[in-house]
């Protein structure tokens, strides 16, 4: 039921750490996080980690485990083999701050550069109409529990500091995504998307679909759609002529 | 990709590409802390694909063994030349003797699958490394993806998915007319046809799973609501566009076959299964 | 002392639901506004609101309107609900849905395109606007998108330590003395160093306490803080006895033990069963409610197609019963082999409906106790979700009793009673904090001379935060932590008597001395230990809060149930226990007369019993 087990934990700051190796007992369904947390109450009170709900739901406790980006909460101990050692360290995209805590601010100021929501005007009963069907594919992205998984295995970021300025990553490209297919948004974010958040950065290669603790299709139903709307409006002529000769607009 | 110069073999830490650490990252030396086998699913892309491109070139330039009465390999149609083994469609014009009719359609096929989401992923990932896998860091210095020339010229797949639609038709249209025997009489039916068959099929279903494709019979809607009849097909499409990556794989290797199998026909060293 | 200082006209004080409404309120009332929260912003324990926004918007039933909202909510409070305050919320709850879809928000939908809405318990018709059960989640990241859109400060990973009270305030029209709030004290959680914000209005919006208890839904952040700094500052807390227990929580694997089951399980089809299989339910429904509840189990089935010719399930009357009624099975010894009961909608519903319906049900069962609820019942028991007491507010302006310092939220009491409904808690959100934030900047308005914070106040507070590092060879802050929630858990309960209680209020008072001895290794950058440790004198001053006014309310009433005092009294039904903070720092407690409802309220009460 009960076992020792042996992790290995990065530890330091901006100036410097290293991994360092803890034994640990682990109890019958626990998650690393637990086993973090029995580390912080035992053997290592000041080690540093964000977490909050410990329910994969608030996105916090974002790592690294054994090379792969996760949520401690939502990995079971019983993944691993009782002699397997567990290496957590923290998100290698941003900067660190302590232990395994790392500077997500990245994130937050792409967020603030995205032209904000802004709805058509309301029926005149004050309600907005909007079917189930029209809805859906936008609220799988808002499923986006911003964890920054995504952002954190992006080798676009991950393996190029200076791709920061002009990619916002891929938690901002589904965003876009999001408010492109908005049934009440009315502004187009479609040059936007390419010129200022780097849409044409990505080159589709997934890792941000695999690591999506909310299994959100980043790829598939985010990015790819938006770049194919970025083609509508910028490399297609055919779409392009078809607009600029009267037929409906299309929304 | 073509802008990023490859920096050589050996480890290196992310986001060092310029040398030295970014500031304030973590200090950790390995280029990736996975513990599984990660180079796996590269090693066998790159596998797959240099079997197939090898074996496409070998069989495009080789300019023989492509027909087979009454079926044509899919390398080689449409074969638009007149110097076409059979009665083929639709023998525009006259070429240069040594040049394989497949070479002039080649880019076709090949451009619609250079410039699929799905394959893009594959070459990206196995051949340039960019990166091998997740969270293993890429052994390029600079990086700027598909922001200019010439990869931004993968936004032209669309066309090439119309394109590809058109070769499609063509190549039902030769399973079709292996239901005819040698003569030309209809009514025949042999191992042959049935591969034609399976090829052209499969090649659909790839062809309709495509991103572009589901983004074109719906995807660039807002509202579906007020589309029902393309919201259907949009439907379908996604459902198909899950499988995209396995019909990608599947429809590669059923070409293959196909040509295989007429060859094979070609060449004597088998003779058709016929059924009737 | 390095100190890092601001100047706005309001702070908020916590970045969930109802700060953030507080503080996009304050910000379009013209006032400079800022937000201080704990964890990042998006974080908050709002996330975790599964089930939806309780409002009367009657898109699913035209029959619904205010009055019954507010029907339901004072019943399911056992009345002791402050009238205005209830109805106040069923009133406005519905705009402040509506305004949500302005802001970006993309609840499910009905047929004819409005807001969709589901059933849950106590509510008589189905009235909370949702998204698949992650209601919450579209509720912060709504308000979260809106906050940065419309450029507010925010302070993430920031924690108040003190609010700074004085006669510096520039008061004319206040309180004879001029005494308020002033602004707050605290500390970046990154680097530990000090931050004051000088701001004459203070919107509390901290949430809640569940993490004095071992067993609860709420996550580390719900120490209690804002009612602990509110006390500090002056103010009074009102009803701190009522602790909901959520019915429904995991029981297994122990490492989740307590992470909340949404109740839109039951709401959807789930039914409770013990280890006999008795749906045990229908064996515990009390008088108040049985005219409204189904005797049946056929009778209970229908009522999901057919809600006007039958009644409710009893799975659906209020948390307090249910969570009683399954604290009785597993006492009975009908309980499961971990300890909790059945909750089963596997065998009742399509597999492809609960997907759809409970994504979030389904992924945390699967991916934490690898149980597929599409195909096998729950493991579930009562777990501490919320508390219903808080700071003492002005129903209207969400005012406490020290001028300049508001408070909305969990955090406030008074709206729901001793028990709150299911989907009451995100719409008390919308509705008082967007009250909270606009009567806040109204304050600031008035307080046009602001004297600048004085030195010895800020270089106290900076002492107190800092002696955890002074002392060595103290003792270790989780294992106080731990002894806390054993405490609460074991003796303040769901189920209470008074020896219990006295005796936890012996063990706080050995815990405060513990705490008074406390060291923490390391140094101030990031440093969980000394956070902690600077968090639980909050938590013990809310536990003996929790405990004095359980000791003293001598009935059973919502979500406090007494052992010793089953039935509820009809004195008490009349009484509302108010907490302060007496001059040598311990709880001082008063009795103090609920406020009567108009006879136009009050007739509802009468028309549809």
């Amino acid at each position: 039921m009960s076992y020792d087990a042996t992790f290995r934990v990065w530890r330091g700051d901006a100036a410097g750490g290293d991994l360092q190796t803890f034994t640990v007992p682990v109890n019958e369904g626990e998650v690393v996080l637990d086993v973090v947390h029995r580390l912080q109450a035992t053997q290592a009170g000041d080690l540093a980690v964000r977490w909050n709900c410990k329910a994969g739901k608030c996105g916090s406790c974002s790592a690294e485990v054994n090379g792969r980006p996760r949520l401690m909460c939502m990995t079971r101990m019983s993944t691993f083999g009782e002699d397997e050692t567990v290496t957590i360290t923290p998100l290698r995209t941003f900067p660190v701050v302590r232990d395994l805590v790392t500077d997500v601010s990245f994130n937050y100021d792409k967020a603030a550069q995205i032209p904000p929501f802004t709805p058509r005007a309301r029926d005149a009963d004050g309600n907005h109409r909007m079917q189930q069907v029209d809805v859906e594919r936008p609220q799988e992205f808002r499923k986006c529990i911003e964890c920054w998984l995504c952002q954190d295995t992006c080798h676009v970021i991950r393996d190029h500091e200076d791709n920061k300025r002009a990619f916002a990553g891929p938690r901002f490209l589904i965003r876009l995504a999001e408010l492109d297919m908005h049934p009440l948004d009315v502004v187009d974010r479609k040059h936007a998307a390419q010129d200022e958040f780097g849409l044409g950065y990505c080159n589709i290669t997934k890792c941000c679909s695999e690591v999506c603790p909310e299994g959100i299709h980043l790829t598939d139903n985010g990015i790819i759609p938006l770049k194919e709307r970025v083609v509508d409006r910028r490399y297609d002529p055919l779409t392009w002529l078809g607009s600029k000769i009267g037929r409906r607009p299309r929304r | 990709m073509t802008t990023t110069a490859p920096r050589g073999t050996g480890a290196v830490t992310p986001g060092n590409g310029n040398g030295g650490h970014p500031p304030r990252r973590a200090t950790i030396a390995a280029r990736t802390l996975r513990t599984d086998r990660w180079w796996l699913q590269p090693l066998l892309t790159v596998v797959a694909l240099v079997a197939f491109i090898v074996y496409s070139t070998v069989r495009a330039f080789q300019n023989a063994y492509y027909f087979s009465e009454p079926y044509i390999s899919p390398f080689y149609s449409p074969c638009i030349t007149t110097a076409c083994e059979g009665d083929t469609f639709p023998e525009w014009f006259t070429g240069p003797a040594w040049i394989s009719p497949a070479i002039y359609i080649l880019v076709v096929p090949l451009g619609f699958r250079l410039t699929c989401y799905y394959y893009r992923k594959a070459y990206y990932r196995s051949f340039w490394l960019s990166p091998p896998a997740c969270a293993v860091a890429e052994p390029h210095r600079r990086y700027t993806g598909e922001t200019r020339f010439p990869l931004i010229a993968q936004n032209v797949h669309r066309y090439f998915f119309y394109l590809g639609l058109l070769f499609n038709v063509v190549l039902t249209y030769d399973a079709v007319l292996a239901f005819r025997d040698e003569t030309g009489a209809w009514g025949h039916m042999g191992l042959g046809t049935l591969v034609l068959l399976a090829n052209a099929a499969l090649l659909w279903l790839y062809s309709l799973s495509c991103h572009s494709c589901r983004h074109i019979v719906g995807g660039r809607l807002n509202s579906f609501s007020r589309h029902p009849l393309r919201y259907r097909f949009w439907t379908v499409v996604s459902r198909l566009n899950t499988r995209h990556m396995q019909f990608a794989w599947i429809s590669l290797a059923g070409v293959a076959f196909a040509d295989l199998y007429v060859l094979l026909l070609a060449t004597g060293t088998i003779s058709d299964l016929r059924f009737f | 002392m390095e100190l890092e200082r601001h100047e706005y006209d309001v702070v908020v004080v916590g970045a969930g639901g109802a700060g953030l409404r507080a503080a996009i309120a304050a910000h379009e009332a013209g006032a400079r506004t800022a937000v201080v929260c704990k964890s990042l912003l998006g974080k908050a324990h709002t996330v975790m609101a599964e089930g939806g926004i309780a409002a009367a918007m009657a898109n699913a039933y035209p029959e619904d309107n205010w009055r019954v909202h507010f029907r339901d909510t004072m019943r399911g409070g056992k009345m002791l609900n402050h009238w205005r305050m209830a109805q106040l919320h069923a009133q406005e709850a519905p705009d402040r849905v509506r305004e949500l879809e302005d802001w970006g928000a993309l609840f499910d939908r009905t047929p004819d395109g409005l807001i969709s809405q589901r059933d849950f318990g106590g509510h008589r018709y189905a009235r909370l606007a949702h998204v698949g059960d992650r209601t919450g989640l579209e509720l912060i990241r709504t308000l979260q998108q809106r906050t940065v859109a419309l450029g507010i400060d925010v302070y993430m990973e920031c924690t108040v330590t003190r609010l700074l009270t004085g006669r510096g305030a520039g008061a004319a029209d206040d309180a004879a003395d001029g005494v308020g709030v002033t602004g707050a004290f605290g500390y970046w959680r990154e680097s530990g160093r000090f931050v004051a914000w000088q701001a004459p209005s203070v919107v509390l919006a901290t949430g809640g306490i569940g993490k004095s208890y071992k067993v609860t839904s709420n996550s580390w952040e719900y120490t209690g803080d804002g009612h602990s700094l509110a006390l500090q500052a002056g103010a009074t807390l009102v009803n701190m006895e009522f602790v909901q227990f959520h019915p429904t929580g995991m029981v297994w694997p122990p490492s989740v033990r307590g992470i909340l089951v949404t109740e839109s399980v039951r709401g959807d089809g789930g039914v409770l069963k013990n280890s006999a299989g008795n749906r045990f339910m229908f064996d515990y429904i009390p008088d108040f409610f049985r005219k409204e509840t189904a005797e049946t189990e056929d009778e209970a089935d229908r009522w999901y197609d057919d809600k006007k010719n039958n009644r409710r399930p009893p799975e659906l009357l209020p948390r307090d019963e249910v969570a009683r009624a399954i604290n009785s099975e597993v006492k009975a010894g009908r309980g499961t082999p971990h300890g909790g009961v059945f909750l089963d909608i596997a065998s009742r519903r399509p597999a492809d409906y609960i997907r759809k319906r409970l994504p979030s049900m389904y992924h945390q069962f699967k991916e934490l106790a690898e149980v597929d609820i599409t195909a096998e019942a729950m493991e579930v028991g009562p777990t501490c979700h919320y508390v219903m007491g808080g700071v003492e507010v002005d129903p209207d302006d969400e005012a406490a009793r020290v001028p300049g310092l508001f408070a909305a939220g969990e955090v406030a009491g008074g709206m729901h009673g001793s028990n709150r409904l299911g989907g009451n808690s995100l719409s008390d959100l919308l509705v008082f904090g967007r009250r909270a934030g606009l009567a806040a900047a109204e304050h600031a308005r008035g307080r046009v001379d602001r004297a600048p914070l004085p030195d010895e106040a800020l270089a106290d507070a900076a002492r107190a935060a800092l002696a955890p590092f002074e002392r060595e060879g103290g003792e270790n802050p989780y294992t106080v932590q731990q002894d806390l929630q054993q405490t609460m858990h074991d003796l303040v309960g769901i189920i209470r008597t008074a020896p219990e209680m006295e005796q936890a209020l012996e063990r706080i008072a050995a815990l405060k001395e513990r705490v008074a001895n406390l060291s923490v290794e390391g140094h101030r950058q990031y440093n969980p230990g000394w956070h902690l440790a600077l968090d639980l004198p909050h938590m013990l001053r809310v536990s003996e809060c929790i405990a004095r006014a359980a000791l003293e309310r001598q009935e059973s009433r919502g979500g406090h149930t007494r052992d010793d005092h089953p039935t509820p009294d009809a004195e008490w039904a009349r009484t509302n226990l108010v907490c302060s903070l007496a001059p040598d720092g311990s709880v001082a407690l008063t009795r103090q007369p609920l406020p009567q409802m108009p006879p136009e309220l009050a007739e509802i009460f009468e028309e549809s019993a």
